[in-house]
């Protein structure tokens, strides 16, 4: 049984005091964080009685003042409840983090990182880069860039696989390119309920609320996955996987179940999933929206379904397509209305 | 003379480090140092050239779209392929969301903020000026969080998800939108102006955008009460603080133009100095590499033939940022720079009158989101139902391109050449890689080095505030910077 929310005088609980550090990323985590909606961010991180120490987008506090608090928290003086990183940890070149030194300190961002995660009781990689190294670990890495607690999909990166904060979890990994605002304001919020344990993670320390589905469950092109009505272009309605590289169904996320913006998701927006919660998808081997072929099957196909039954399945399926779906595929809109007797009409 | 260390800078986006050196009460000289490096160029190397499209807008995360829009257009660069009518407004309309919300973000949670500050305490605007825009409480971001995240259902619609949309290609967009969500889309626009006119001008956004004079401004703004809305609340604590005499930099001006509408663009392309326009030559865009920590055979490469090779011990470099020049001159790029080049009369007036300024950056940019939302409304209302929104093209084995665009904080330029069919270069002169680029080979310091140079430091200041106003005036975004 899950433990109750404690009791409503949550004024008198004092605040989980936040940190928000940020190094080679693209921002783009905190950039989606702000499109939070139904509460919106600062609503919902009061809602989960959160207060933020700093967090370089929001915050007041500039130059000295943060140095000063930063020592405060890696010496032990203040206590620290979580940390969020956000943006790959630059370990390069050579080993000595000089690829990110952080401002008006001289010192590499690598060091506070380490620092800080020793004295947080939580710590939160935000987003795929601080995860796994994600999009600045991309090409020959020369940058030596690496996640918190994964190299990719090695378990280690800068602190270790054995790391566990002080609250006893591992490093929780909201892995994302960007992350949906959702999958961080509710996993803050139930850490801040004292709700979440490692029981809530999955094999990549993701949190099962948005990482138990599939980018596949709820896609509006279901239909056309079910009959192989394939998509040949970009700006087709038919299902992505055989020609345009999706990813949907191996992919762990509830992209198509939590809209983005309001209605949105890459598949919405006629483009394939790049599988962009795991680890290394920056290196997919082959051209991101060009499905990978051996002999016209696909490599990469659904990851718990043998591949004879697949194919099997695949050829009866796209045997009895109706028309329908066979037309609406490879068009921009969907056009033919479905029809009683099997046939398109208009 | 003191010397200070100014950072972390927050509120920019990305890492940043000023150091200053004071005399007298002001600012003498100021060296910008763009802390973080991350390698793009370099990521792209041999990569299938439509991948592009996936690891350029993951250069920044707040001009997502802008790194789509040049990397697409570099790419149609190479392609030869046109795009149709409404792929062309779908892409203003993703384009110009991004850039709208990015004005409104920086203007409510990343510039407005420093009036909260301790420092001015005594000031008699402060204490409804704190309450409105103190970070984190403020009841400013309370009203414009909710109106932004709104606002952003436009990508939601148009573009799947914002940001690192993979909806933007060479030839147009790939999601095609309906009669119901044409007018979903205007629905939101509707809303949205709603806001602006009801927090943020506290007038018709025509209105606005057709000031036309510094006077004409001035009298606005005493039409109603300091309070009756954001921008009045700005232009009052402006004027108090004397802003439109703070963080002068260059005085030349640069623009790419942006939002092609079949052969005409909203915003024209060329460069501003000394009163008069003039015509762009992107053969005379070089990057130098004096003062940054790179390797390279010569001080001086144009992007096309440009290298990055890091050197973290280079001797006499103090910044990962390349310094961009124009025909060899320093360029201020931006929102100030578009409305310049583009000629409208108020920040003319305004920049006429006591050149560039914070408060003409910030004039600026509101102004083009009373001037761009209206043209949101038309492109919306142009998109024709049932017609194409895209054009397939076969990419070549072999070619160049390039693409200029205008992100929200000025002008990005994505230059591409293919060999057999892979990445064989990728060079990105990012807005703030030109406003925040280092001394160049002749020794001639960036944009905000000079902007910075005479600005006041009151006595026992570690972090001066007037050098907070200054380096956010411009909007920075550090991770496009070097990338
Ligand atoms: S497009 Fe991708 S996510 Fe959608 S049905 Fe096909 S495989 Fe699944």
């Amino acid at each position: 049984m899950s433990k109750p929310f404690p009791e409503p005088a949550n004024a008198e609980r004092s605040r989980l005091r936040l940190v928000w550090l940020q190094s080679g990323g693209c921002g783009g985590c905190s950039m989606s964080l702000l499109s939070a909606e139904g509460p919106d961010l600062l609503t919902s991180l009061e809602a989960a009685n959160i207060e933020v120490l700093w967090h370089p987008s929001l915050s007041e506090q500039s130059g000295r003042e943060v140095v000063r608090l930063m020592t405060r928290l890696a010496d032990g003086e203040e206590p620290l409840d979580i940390l969020c990183v956000e943006g790959s940890v630059m370990m390069g070149p050579n080993g000595t983090g000089r690829f990110h030194l952080m401002a008006g300190t001289g010192q590499p961002m690598m060091d506070w990182i380490r620092k800080l995660s020793l004295r947080a009781r939580h710590v939160v990689a935000v987003g795929s880069c601080a995860a796994f190294g994600g999009m600045t670990a991309a090409g020959d890495n020369h940058v030596e860039a690496t996640g918190l607690s994964h190299d990719g999909k090695r378990a280690g990166g800068l602190l270790g696989a054995d790391f566990r904060g002080l609250a006893g979890l591992p490093v929780i990994n909201i892995a994302g390119c960007p992350i949906h605002p959702g999958w961080l304001t509710e996993t803050l919020h139930q850490i801040s309920a004292g709700r979440f344990s490692d029981k809530d993670l999955d094999e990549w320390s993701r949190p099962l609320s948005y990482a138990r589905h599939l980018v596949h469950h709820g896609c509006s092109r279901n239909e056309f996955y079910e009959y192989k009505a394939s998509a040949e272009r970009l700006c087709d309605q038919g299902c992505m996987m055989e020609n345009l590289g999706c990813k949907g169904t191996q992919a762990k996320a509830d992209c198509n179940i939590r809209a983005w913006n309001g209605s949105g998701s890459c598949l919405d927006g006629n483009y394939p999933c790049i599988n962009c919660t795991a680890p290394e998808f920056e290196e997919p081997g082959h051209e991101f929206a060009r499905t990978p072929k051996i002999a016209g099957i696909p490599v990469g196909l659904p990851t718990d379904m043998p591949k004879a039954w697949f194919v099997a399945l695949a050829s009866l399926s796209k045997a009895a397509t109706p028309p329908r779906l066979k037309e609406n595929a490879t068009r921009d809109h969907y056009a033919p209305k479905p029809d009683r007797k099997g046939k398109a009409g208009s | 003379m003191t010397r200070l260390i100014v950072g972390p800078f927050n509120r920019v986006e990305g890492d940043l480090e000023v150091r200053i050196d004071c005399k007298g009460g002001e600012v003498v000289n100021a060296e910008v140092v763009t802390p973080l490096y991350r390698g793009f160029e370099r990521i792209l190397l041999g990569k299938p050239p439509m991948d592009a499209l996936v690891y350029a807008p993951r250069i920044c995360g707040i001009c997502s779209v802008s790194q789509s829009v040049a990397a697409a257009m570099a790419l149609a660069d190479t392609m030869k392929v046109e795009l149709p009518s409404n792929g062309e407004l779908a892409i203003n309309l993703v384009h110009a969301t991004e850039n709208v919300a990015d004005h409104l973000t920086h203007f409510y949670l990343f510039f407005m903020p420093d009036f909260a500050r301790a420092t001015y305490k005594n000031e008699p605007w402060y204490d409804e000026t704190a309450d409105r825009f103190v970070a984190i409480r403020g009841t400013a971001a309370e009203d414009m969080l909710p109106a932004r995240a709104q606002f952003m259902h436009m990508m939601g619609i148009l573009a799947g998800k914002w940001p690192h949309t993979l909806s933007i290609q060479p030839g147009g967009s790939t999601r095609s939108v309906d009669g119901g969500e044409v007018v979903r889309l205007m629905a939101i626009l509707a809303a949205f102006r709603k806001f602006l006119e009801r927090t943020l001008f506290g007038d018709k956004l025509e209105r606005i955008a057709n000031l036309s004079s510094e006077a004409e401004l001035v009298a606005w703004a005493a039409e109603r009460s300091v309070t009756s809305s954001d921008f009045r609340r700005f232009l009052h604590v402006s004027s108090a603080l004397g802003l439109n005499c703070l963080g002068r930099s260059t005085g030349a001006f640069l623009s790419y133009g942006a939002y092609g509408t079949q052969g005409n663009s909203l915003f024209r392309m060329g460069t501003f100095a000394a009163g008069d326009t003039g015509s762009m030559d992107v053969e005379g865009i070089t990057e130098d590499l004096s003062s940054s920590w790179y390797r390279s055979g010569v001080t001086s490469e144009a992007p096309a033939a440009g290298t990055t090779v890091p050197d973290a011990d280079k001797d006499g470099a103090y910044s990962w940022c390349k310094a961009p020049r124009l025909g060899g001159s320093v360029m201020e790029v931006g929102a100030l720079a578009r409305q310049l080049v583009n000629g409208h009369p108020l920040i003319r007036d305004l920049v006429g009158r006591h050149g560039g300024s914070v408060h003409a950056r910030v004039v600026a940019r509101l102004l083009e989101i009373a001037i761009v939302v209206q043209a949101m409304e038309r492109w919306a209302a142009g998109l024709v139902i049932g017609e194409r929104y895209i054009a397939h093209a076969g990419l070549p084995d072999q070619a160049e391109g390039i693409g200029l665009t205008e992100a929200a904080r000025g002008s990005l330029g994505h230059w591409l050449s293919i060999e057999k069919g892979r990445i064989a270069n990728y060079q990105i002169i990012a807005p703030t890689t030109w406003n925040f680029s280092p001394r160049d080979q002749s020794g001639v310091p960036g944009p905000l080095e000079q902007a910075l140079v005479g600005a006041p430091v009151r006595e026992g200041e570690e972090d001066p505030v007037s050098v907070q106003h200054i380096v956010r005036s411009f909007d920075p975004c550090m991770v496009c910077t070097v990338h």
